[in-house]
């Protein structure tokens, strides 16, 4: 199960190298959106440094959602996707393997480029460890729960906007603890709470999603 | 979409779903490899329902090769890649250098290094092809349409393909509109618009 898990995860890595204009469009979104906020809403830095945060969280939740129609969409189209439900390994293997890869390609990127964005809010170097730390446990839960709305709108025209439909309420709480956690530690708060409860979502989400994913995906090629 | 159909195909038998277009022949190839699950009755592998128990599905996925009209075939992909990724992610293994034999054999050699997005249909069609020729090979080969797309000289080849494997032991399911049936020891034609039509059927 795990050498299935990697071959899938290796394979959407090594298709996401010779696919990098794709890759590129989502970064791209994340940090164009999030350096036009400060142009939008002026220079006072008590006001950026308090939806710093927020519109960092948003915006790489947006970002991460832009490429969610990918990790089965491809696949469909070519036919792979019926061979994985063929597979004699199991088909859960093969979903964790593709969120891993997508959470690699759309999350670990995000993360990374936070504290470079996070100068523009004027964010302490406290600050930016937590909204890096809060992003590096809720990412994963992005592209977890992502997955469950990308294989149940498999094949569906529109499948984008509904996608959005599906997942932004689920993404909520992320976002709140997200944000939340940098919140309580500028205001001189326990910001670990909010750290365990986005970890308890990735938890759950972990348990959950993949199976999830996976019968959403026998449902979509019946 | 099929009544009262029972069909039975043992070892070095083949079967062709022959029908017009949107007869259900794809429809029907669909539900013997487990891809959809039939309103009413089954299908069984060595005496088990495929659907039912995960041991019976899992050795039923280990025992079988599926063909469908698409290639499973990524363009940014070389067909060696694409062979190679494709098999472990069936749960088979095979490395380079097998899958450069595998499609040597169907006429790829120097076209096999490049990215598959650039080959034309008929090139595509035999990587996807090349899957016959993979060291591990299931005894169960369901191919949907195998001969489209290919020359004479790759359709001839593909054929004798089939022939060996049937001589191996192997079960052949397929699909074509070109009238090549295959010299099993057993070979049944399943014409599914003569289903419809109401004309009696000999399997």
């Amino acid at each position: 199960m795990l050498k299935v898990l990697t071959h899938a995860a290796r394979r959407d890595l090594l298709l996401a190298s010779r696919r990098s204009g794709e890759v590129l469009a989502a970064l791209f979104f994340f940090v164009m959106v999030a350096m036009l906020y400060p142009l939008a809403v002026g220079p006072e830095p008590a006001l950026l440094r308090s939806v710093g945060p927020g519109v960092l969280w948003a915006t790489a939740l947006l970002a991460s959602m832009l490429s969610l129609g990918r990790i089965f969409g491809h696949d469909l189209v070519d036919g792979t996707l019926e061979q994985m439900l063929l597979s004699a390994e199991p088909l859960v293997a093969v979903v964790i393997g593709k969120v891993l890869a997508h959470w690699l390609i759309t999350g670990v990127p995000l993360v990374l480029l936070t504290p470079l964005i996070a100068l523009q809010f004027d964010l302490s170097a406290e600050s930016v460890q937590v909204l890096a730390a809060s992003l590096l446990i809720g990412t994963p839960v992005l592209s977890l729960v992502g997955a469950i709305g990308g294989a149940l709108t498999l094949g569906l025209r529109g499948g984008g906007a509904l996608v959005a439909v599906l997942v932004l309420p689920l993404y909520v709480p992320v976002l709140v603890f997200g944000a939340g956690a940098v919140g309580a530690q500028a205001g001189g708060g326990d910001f670990s709470p909010h750290l365990q409860l986005l970890g308890a979502l990735l938890a759950a989400s972990f348990a959950l999603a993949p199976w999830a994913a996976a019968a959403a995906l026998r449902i979509a090629l019946n | 979409m099929f009544d009262d159909l029972n069909i039975e195909v043992g070892a070095g038998e083949a079967l062709w779903v022959k029908g017009r277009n949107g007869a259900g022949k794809t429809s029907l190839l669909r539900q013997l490899c487990g891809l959809t699950r039939p309103s009413a009755g089954s299908v069984l592998w060595r005496g088990h329902d495929i659907h039912r128990k995960y041991q019976a599905s899992a050795d039923f996925h280990r025992s079988l090769l599926y063909l469908g009209h698409a290639n499973n075939l990524k363009d940014e992909l070389t067909g060696v890649e694409n062979l190679v990724l494709g098999e472990r992610l069936a749960g088979r293994t095979l490395d380079g250098l097998g899958a450069a034999e595998a499609l040597a054999r169907v006429g790829l050699s120097r076209a096999a290094w490049r990215p598959a997005g650039r080959l034309s249909q008929g090139q595509r069609r035999r990587i996807g092809l090349a899957r016959l020729h993979v060291t591990q090979r299931p005894p169960l080969w369901i191919l949907d349409e195998p001969f489209t797309a290919l020359d004479d000289v790759a359709a001839d080849a593909l054929h004798a393909t089939l022939e060996q494997h049937l001589v191996r032991g192997g079960i052949v399911v397929y699909t074509t509109h070109q009238p090549r049936s295959l010299a099993a020891a057993r070979s049944h034609v399943l014409d599914l618009s003569a289903r419809a039509a109401g004309q009696p059927q000999p399997c």
